[in-house]
Parts: C-alpha cells; sequence; structure tokens
C-alpha cells in the first residue's frame, strides 16, 4: 500500500474536484454537529445560569415556596409542579412564627418578585422590583455599593425607599447621582437611599443590575397583597439545613395544608431543575443527533455514487498499479475528510451560533458536546464509508474500464 | 532478445449464465521479446480483448501459463499483480481514460504514485515525458482544454512515465479523426524505435500496418504470426 499521506493528497484532490458536491455532502454533518453542539449549550447554560442564580441565593438557605414543587431527594419527580404564586397562603406571621423558633435557624425574610414600570423625570424602564424584608435581602446578598439597605424600619413605617441595580441607574439618570432623587413605582413616588452592588452574569430570568428593591410592605400596597410569594429560612450551617426543613415543615404544617407549601433548600431545588434541564439537554442533543446519522446516511449515499460515477476512474487507477487497499483507504479517507469537515465547521458554526445568541439567553458550550459530535462524526465518516470504498475497492478492473 | 511476456497453451473461458460457457481463447502460444512491435489484430469476437487482458495482466487464464519477465501470473495475488502492472505494462485505452478535471502533469503522475515515487521527482518526469510526446506547452492544461489527439498523447505519456517494459495500447486511434490516429501511430512508431515493446490491440488492418509483427487472432486461436 502506498503511503496514507498520499492516498490523503489523492482523496483531498479528488473531493476539490468535485467542490459543489463535497460542500453539500459536508452540509448534512455541519447542520448536525452545530445543531448538536448549539442545543447542548443552550441547555446546559440554563442549567449553569439556574445555579448560579440559586447560589447567589445566598448559602444555607432553605425556600418556602407556595403550593406544591416537585422535588428531589427522595420525594419522586414531578415536572408538572411548579410554585403556585398567585394563589400563595403564604403571609408573614409565618415568618414572625419560624423567626421565633430560634436555633439553628438565624434569619427568616420574605420577598414578592413583580414586573414594573420604573420611572424618572419622563424617562421608564421595565424592570423586576423586588419587595423584600431586610433579612430576606440579606439573605440574598442584595448589597449596596453606594448608600443603604432597605431597613427593618423601612418595613415596619412602609417607608417608600427603593435600591436601584447599576442598569437601572444608568438608564434613568445618564450617570448623574440618583440618591435623594425620586422615582415613580406604579404609581407611587420612591426615595432611591441605596445602588445594588454590581454582578456579573445576566440573561433571562432575573438580572440583579435590573432589578429594585423596595419594602416587602410598600410593594404589598402597590400590588394589593397580603401574601408573600417566597419565604426564605437561614440555618447556621449546612449540617442543620435538614433539621431547618423539618422544623419548617412541622410548623407551616399546623395551619396549612400540605399542599399550600413546599420546603426545598437550595441543593434539592437546583437538583429538580437541573434534573428537568437535563433531561431537556438530553432530549435537545438526541433530536440533533439524529440529523447527525442522517447526515451519514448522506455521505454514504454520494459516497456510492461517487464509486459508481467513478468506476472508470477506479479500473485505470488498478490498471495502472493501485491495489485494492489502496483504493479501500482513498475513497475511506474521502468519506473521512467530508465528515469530520463537516464536523469542524460544524463546531464552528455552534460555538459562533452559541456565542451569538449567548447575548440573549445564556449559553455554554460544553467540551463532551464537542467531543462528542467531533467523535461521531468521525465514526460516521469510517461506519457509513466503508460499504462505497469495499464497493470501490472489489471492483474488477476489466469491468470497471469497460463501464460506459 | 529476452522474452517480456510469453503465453503457452493459454485457454480462457468465461461462464455467461449456468450451461454456457464461451471460450474466449482456446490454446493460444504467444511470445512477446523486448524491442518489438507488434499487432494483435482479429475481429470482434476473436479474443483480442482477452489476450489484451491477459497481457496487462488484468486477467488470468484458466489454463496455460501465462510468464511477465518469467513470473507465472496465476500463481500471484492481485496485489502482486498490481505492482507487476505498475513495473512492467504502460496502458493506452480507446477512450483514453484520463482523470476529468486534472492537469496532463497530474494525469501522467498518477501511476509514479502507486511506484511511492516522490512528488517532486513525480513531476519532474511527467514534465518530461509530456515533453516527449509533444505537449510541452499543454502541461497544465486539462482533458476537457485538449483534442482527443492530444489527450491520447497524454495517455501515452502515462504509459511510458513508469518506463514500463511493455506499452499495450487498445485500439488507441478508436476514437480519433483519421488525421490524429495517423499522429499517434506515427507517435507509437517513433516511441518503438526509442527501443519500447509496444503491443497494438486493433480490428483495423490499416492501423496494425505500422507495426513490425503482425498476429491475427480468430475464434480465440492464433491463426497467423507473420512479420510486417
Amino acid at each position: 500500500m502506498i503511503a496514507i499521506s498520499e492516498i490523503t493528497k489523492l482523496a483531498v484532490r479528488s473531493l476539490f474536484r468535485n467542490k459543489t458536491r463535497s460542500v453539500l455532502t459536508m452540509l448534512g454533518i455541519i447542520i448536525g454537529v452545530s445543531a448538536v453542539i448549539l442545543l447542548v449549550s443552550i441547555g446546559q447554560g440554563l442549567q449553569n445560569y439556574i445555579t448560579e442564580q440559586f447560589e447567589s441565593l445566598g448559602s444555607n438557605i432553605v425556600v418556602v415556596l407556595p403550593g406544591r414543587v416537585g422535588g428531589g431527594s427522595g420525594e419522586g419527580f414531578n415536572p408538572a409542579a411548579a410554585p403556585n404564586f398567585t394563589g400563595s397562603k403564604l403571609t408573614l406571621s409565618y415568618v414572625d412564627k419560624l423567626a421565633r423558633l430560634g436555633s439553628p435557624i438565624v434569619a427568616v425574610g420574605a420577598g414578592i418578585e413583580l414586573p414594573s414600570g420604573i420611572s424618572y423625570l419622563g424617562k421608564s424602564k421595565y424592570t423586576t422590583v423586588g419587595g423584600l424584608t431586610a433579612e430576606y435581602q440579606k439573605m440574598r446578598n442584595l448589597t449596596t455599593s453606594q448608600g443603604r439597605m432597605i431597613t427593618d424600619a423601612d418595613n415596619r413605617v412602609g417607608r417608600n425607599v427603593v435600591n436601584l441595580g447599576q442598569t437601572l441607574v444608568d438608564k434613568l439618570f445618564n450617570g448623574g447621582n440618583p440618591l435623594g432623587k425620586e422615582v415613580t413605582i406604579g404609581s407611587q413616588k420612591f426615595q432611591v437611599v441605596g445602588i445594588l452592588s454590581k454582578v456579573g452574569g445576566g440573561g433571562f430570568g432575573v438580572d440583579i443590575n435590573d432589578f429594585a428593591v423596595i419594602p416587602l410592605s410598600a410593594a404589598q400596597k402597590i400590588y394589593g397583597q397580603k401574601t408573600v410569594q417566597v419565604i426564605g429560612v437561614q440555618a447556621s450551617d449546612k449540617e442543620s439545613i435538614l433539621q431547618v426543613k423539618n422544623m419548617v415543615k412541622k410548623e407551616l404544617g399546623k395551619s396549612l395544608k400540605e399542599d399550600d407549601f413546599s420546603v426545598v433548600d437550595q441543593g434539592s431545588l437546583v437538583e429538580t431543575i437541573n434534573q428537568i434541564l437535563g433531561v431537556v439537554t438530553l432530549a435537545l442533543g438526541g433530536i440533533a443527533a439524529i440529523s447527525l446519522i442522517v447526515g451519514g446516511v448522506g455521505i454514504m449515499n454520494i459516497m456510492l455514487v461517487s464509486v459508481t460515477e467513478r468506476t472508470r476512474e477506479i479500473g485505470l487507477r488498478k490498471a495502472v498499479g493501485a491495489k485494492p487497499q489502496d483504493i479501500l483507504i482513498q475513497f475511506l479517507i474521502e468519506a473521512v475528510i467530508l465528515s469530520l469537515g463537516g464536523g469542524m465547521i460544524g463546531v464552528i458554526i455552534g460555538g459562533v451560533g452559541a456565542w451569538g445568541i449567548n447575548h440573549f439567553i445564556t449559553t455554554s458550550v460544553t467540551w463532551w458536546s464537542v467531543i462528542l459530535a467531533f467523535g461521531v462524526s468521525a465514526v460516521i465518516g469510517i461506519v457509513f464509508g466503508v460499504a462505497p470504498a469495499r464497493r470501490a475497492a472489489k471492483l474488477n478492473p476489466i469491468e470497471a474500464l469497460k463501464y460506459e | 532478445m529476452s522474452s517480456i511476456i510469453s503465453l503457452s497453451k493459454v485457454a480462457k473461458s468465461y461462464a455467461l449464465g449456468e450451461k454456457i460457457v464461451v471460450e474466449a481463447l482456446n490454446g493460444v502460444d504467444l511470445e512477446i521479446k523486448k524491442g518489438e512491435f507488434v499487432a494483435i489484430i482479429g475481429p470482434s469476437g476473436s479474443g483480442k480483448s482477452t489476450m489484451m487482458h491477459l497481457i496487462g495482466i488484468l486477467d488470468k487464464p484458466s489454463s496455460g501459463r501465462v510468464l511477465l519477465d518469467g513470473k507465472d501470473i496465476s500463481k500471484l495475488s492481485e496485489e502482486e499483480l498490481a505492482v507487476l502492472r505498475n513495473k512492467y505494462i504502460g496502458f493506452v485505452f480507446q477512450s483514453f481514460n484520463l482523470l476529468p478535471k486534472t492537469s496532463a502533469i497530474e494525469n501522467v503522475e498518477l501511476p509514479l504514485i502507486y511506484s511511492k515515487i516522490a512528488g517532486p521527482e513525480r513531476k519532474r518526469r511527467a514534465i518530461e515525458v509530456l515533453k516527449e510526446v509533444g505537449l510541452g506547452d499543454r502541461l497544465e492544461h486539462k482533458p476537457s482544454q485538449l483534442s482527443g489527439g492530444q489527450q491520447q498523447r497524454v495517455a501515452i505519456a502515462r504509459a511510458l512515465v513508469t518506463s514500463p517494459s511493455l506499452i499495450l495500447a487498445d485500439e488507441p486511434t478508436g476514437n480519433l479523426d483519421s488525421k490524429s490516429a495517423v499522429e499517434i501511430m506515427s507517435l507509437l512508431k517513433d516511441i518503438n524505435k526509442k527501443g519500447n515493446t509496444v503491443v497494438l490491440v486493433t480490428h483495423e488492418h490499416d492501423i496494425a500496418k505500422a507495426a513490425k509483427r503482425i498476429v491475427e487472432l480468430k475464434d480465440g486461436k492464433v491463426i497467423s504470426d507473420r512479420k510486417n
């Protein structure tokens, strides 16, 4: 057999002789690989985003959500269950009750989060306003870089004060100093008393830079609600989370039905959501992988056509001294180049695509999806290239030279 | 003079279907020596194509012996035959069989790739042979940019480039106009004069006249073998 490098050159040359066809053949693999990478990156981005969000919630926090929320840790997996915010039966009185339980509970806070317009001197922005107790703001690490945070006193008195995220400050004040100014939320005036510390990340959901914090009592007044959407209970340390969970369940169970609330800790919440997203990511990747197979079949199809079309060429090569393996390897390499080339272009397109849509939703290109997609495309080249290559290698040179 | 290829009592039969067996060659003896210019002539069905395949060691006989440079080809594997074809035989076909969209140089280089000759040396030799056949100014032309006669010259250059023991031309003028045919035949004559052995397979007596020796086949047998 002649050197692989020579055969590779032959293969490359014959692929270049049919540029259009080569590119069209690669298209199937390109689409398949880029789809796998893109879709997996979206799924993974979502998982990373949510994990980050929960980590930014603060540590050792047990969250009480209204309604029945499917959870991990032995409670089974129920993807249909979501927090029932509108029918919430959680109120501030439970916050007090839970706070009174004492050690290992170190803090209890509550909040509601609602979308709202916020405006200042004619400029306005649609954003998310969180009505939080002082404890909850601390728990969620929503500290201020300038000015002061919302206090218990603000909540007690129902003072109209607000902490603004950096994006809101930029948008409404054009870089001017917002402290002490009055912005309008809903129909009420709120005095800006602090600017929230800038954080990285972003994406869909709540971007802390595009977020306003007001006292819970003020938020309840605006929206006419007496309930809260979430109660956060902070445990003294990681080891006591389970104990706190049980304490919370027992306490709330005294006056609420089992279906009215769910107690989840950060870990199990992340686990549940990641479980759902993991399935979604796999499903997306799986659907995309089907197009990879289709691409492989496309390669086999074209290579078979190519063998038939190049029958005389194969006969000639054999007549001038090509051995069956020389022909076999050449056609195999052609198929592998098509699939690997398609894989490479697919990786680039998938990567660029993921980077592109990262401006709208968070994506994260995972190394395993790249390696998997690339590896699968190589395997596809070999698997789907073998049949046509064997056919070419087996051609009888006499018959092949006679072929019209 | 030593013989390049010798056929002794060679028979070749093909099975067509279950019961029908076609005897394409039936007890043929033929010896071709170095430097000869032999025409193998006969009507269609005479067995000359089969003869060409055997001389070109593209096929093995059903019985009898074919010796190429003293080696019995019936004992060789397909791989070994490929090596021998590459080394000993230069093919020229009726329909040229050039690779499309491929320059004259690259077409001529092809057999050298399979003789494992390095790229620069291949190119040097291809250019040399193309000049020899009068295509020094058509090196980068693709087959579609060449006339039939020029394409056949490229094919002849491809046959010559390995310096084979035998040039085997199968109806080399079959697809050419008469003027080009005359040119190709005189080129083959020149090649023979330079010491190359040429075997010409044809059904046209006019074309066969160029050869020094004419072997006539009919119904799978040699019916005459004469000097021209």
